[in-house]
């Protein structure tokens, strides 16, 4: 449609305002706060991790990757887990019953997350949940759950039903046939739901900022958030704390890029 | 969101023919639902609905209320939190307008860019694909690390945006710093952050069109120009109103990005309505808040409804 030059140089133009900030960033982390002003783009004259040893050591943010870690570690699984339970019962079922449990789960999807905060931070005030990991991961999971069974059980729904009659035909009940066929089977989706909440639940900062009060209790986008207000200008620690913040899925990107692409675009194109 | 009329159509089709013989039925008995199955969904279904849809039939609750969040006392107030938000509330309808604003510049620009990156990379060669990794890379970034590599460049002192435009002898902005532009420097972040994983969805779309068509049209002797308008649009409509659709609800919700790159509380000229039910509830002004969400749940689902109507005029106009 475009002539190859002008192809070529829209690309690379845009190729390098991704590149260029990202670099700035890399190479920033590692400078003074007047070497960065003198010259954004040259390469740091040592490359001693002194802005990485503030953030972690003065500002808590080893804490607050641990904190995420943890959250993050068992959002995924358990969403994915109750999911795809929700997915492959879906699948099974026949008639009313499977579209309307499927329609209430999905529906959520219509439900943005500053429309319920409100009786949300009530309910987990009752409840005891404010101020703890655990209902960073009870939020986690409440709030990508009807996506994930969106992506799941539309999956699971293309399985072939034959190898489900075969298996109880054999005499396995449905925790059988769901362990050993359903899942196995669904693996790629599993993967893609995977990778898609692994972002959303490590950059979650919503249900951090509403429920989070105590500093040792901040995930990571949390702490980060806080320390824009210390550190207005001092760039170098905010770009030392991006990077560690984005180093777990930098580096996943790196190895799985392809399964990125899968698990976010089925999230867009069904979220 | 591509719950397409189709297949529901279909699925009725293929599943509502009754069963001539209700005792057929019944003799395959290996397929009949395990009672057992039902407990299946059961954990994910009370979770969404003790925490999910609870939680949001409530605040239509607190909507018409006064209430602090501490007190047990509260009156209710009928629809006076609605009607202050959109008569004696100028920061709640100055959030809004920014909103509605930032939605339709983000919507548009993103749609258009992502469309143009898709087409120039629908090739499978090795190096579309791996100018693709690198568009998409952004996407998986948290909003507040894009919001401070953002500030970065927009800082008007020592700023990247100023320092290379100075080299070249050009005086820079302020950026966020002037109150007319800041919205739409941010935008511009947006688009940044969030284009690469619109492209993908577009060339999903672009890599099912049959090449077929194109050579046909080739030798009809038709130019780009035409391909493009016979074959290639009425193809990415579909991915067009995911596209949209989608941005639609990220830019609604750039709560992230908003309070990484402005701060928290952000000032006026870059509050949106999430910021803003925010700010409310951390004013402690949880009825008014709630009163707020509801609104806001509306609109999106509003400006959602009124795009799919105009979205699917497109092809049949076609």
């Amino acid at each position: 449609m475009l002539a190859s030059f002008s192809r070529r140089a829209i690309l690379a133009i845009y190729a390098v305002i991704i590149i260029i900030p990202l670099t700035v960033v890399a190479f920033g982390s590692f400078k003074s706060t007047q070497e960065l002003f003198a010259g954004p783009f040259s390469l740091p004259h040592s490359l001693a991790p002194d802005n990485f040893a503030e953030v972690v050591g003065g500002q808590n943010l080893g804490s607050s990757f641990m904190n995420s870690a943890i959250v993050t570690g068992i959002s995924v699984p358990l969403t994915l887990f109750l999911a795809s339970l929700a997915g492959y019962a879906v699948s099974r079922l026949k008639g009313f019953m499977s579209w309307a449990i499927f329609g209430f789960l999905v529906l959520g999807m219509a439900i943005p997350a500053q429309a319920n905060m409100v009786p949300l931070y009530v309910l987990f005030g009752r409840l005891g949940l404010l101020d703890s990991l655990a209902g960073l991961i009870l939020a986690n999971v409440v709030s990508t759950l009807p996506i994930a069974v969106f992506i799941l059980g539309g999956f699971m729904r293309t399985l072939p039903k034959e190898l489900y009659e075969a298996c109880s035909i054999d005499g396995s009940g449905p925790w059988k046939t769901y362990s050993s066929i359903a899942l196995p089977l669904s693996a790629p989706s599993i993967a893609a739901a995977a990778i898609f909440l692994f972002v959303i639940h490590w950059n979650e900062l919503l249900y951090p900022l509403l429920f989070i009060q105590t500093p040792g209790n901040r995930t990571l986008p949390l702490a980060l958030l806080s320390f824009q207000g210390e550190f207005q200008t001092n760039y170098p620690l905010l770009f030392a704390g991006v990077i560690l913040a984005s180093l777990p899925v930098v580096v996943a990107y790196v190895f799985l890029q392809r399964y990125f692409v899968a698990g976010i675009t089925a999230g867009a194109s069904k979220g | 969101m591509s719950i397409h009329p189709g297949t529901a159509a279909k699925r009725k089709a293929t599943d509502s023919p009754a069963p001539a013989n209700p005792a057929k039925v019944r003799r395959r008995s290996p397929t009949r639902v395990n009672p057992a199955l039902y407990l299946f969904p059961l954990p994910a279904v009370a979770v969404v609905a003790f925490f999910l849809v609870m939680p949001t039939l409530q605040a239509f609750q607190y909507a018409i209320t006064d209430w602090n969040g501490f007190s047990a006392a509260f009156n209710y107030v009928g629809l006076d939190n609605f009607v202050r938000a959109f008569t004696k509330d100028s920061l709640f309808t100055n959030a809004l307008t920014n909103n509605l604003k930032f939605v339709l510049l983000v919507v548009i620009a993103q749609t258009l860019f992502s469309l143009v990156l898709a087409l120039l990379l629908t090739k499978n060669s090795r190096g579309s694909i791996l100018l693709r990794a690198l568009f998409f890379f952004p996407t998986i970034l948290s909003s507040v690390s894009v919001a401070f590599i953002w500030k970065f460049i927009y800082d008007p002192n020592f700023g990247l945006a100023n320092s290379v435009l100075r080299t070249v002898g050009v005086d820079g902005g302020a950026y966020l710093g002037n109150d007319a532009q800041a919205l739409y420097w941010v935008a511009v972040t947006q688009v940044w952050f969030h284009s690469g994983q619109m492209m993908v969805v577009y060339i999903a779309g672009l890599q099912a069109i049959p090449r077929e068509l194109y050579e046909a049209a080739e030798m009809d002797g038709a130019n780009k120009w035409q391909q493009f308008k016979s074959i290639t649009w009425p193809f990415v409509a579909p991915a067009t109103s995911i596209v949209v659709a989608y941005t639609t609800v990220q830019s609604f919700k750039a709560f992230d990005l908003i309070l990484g790159i402005a701060g928290n509380p952000p000032k006026a000229s870059l509050d949106i309505l999430s910021t803003r039910i925010y700010s409310t509830f951390a004013n402690s002004e949880f009825g008014y808040a709630a009163a707020q969400s509801i609104i806001f749940m509306a609109m999106i689902a509003l400006v959602t409804w009124l795009q799919r109507r105009l979205l699917r005029l497109t092809p049949k106009g076609d």
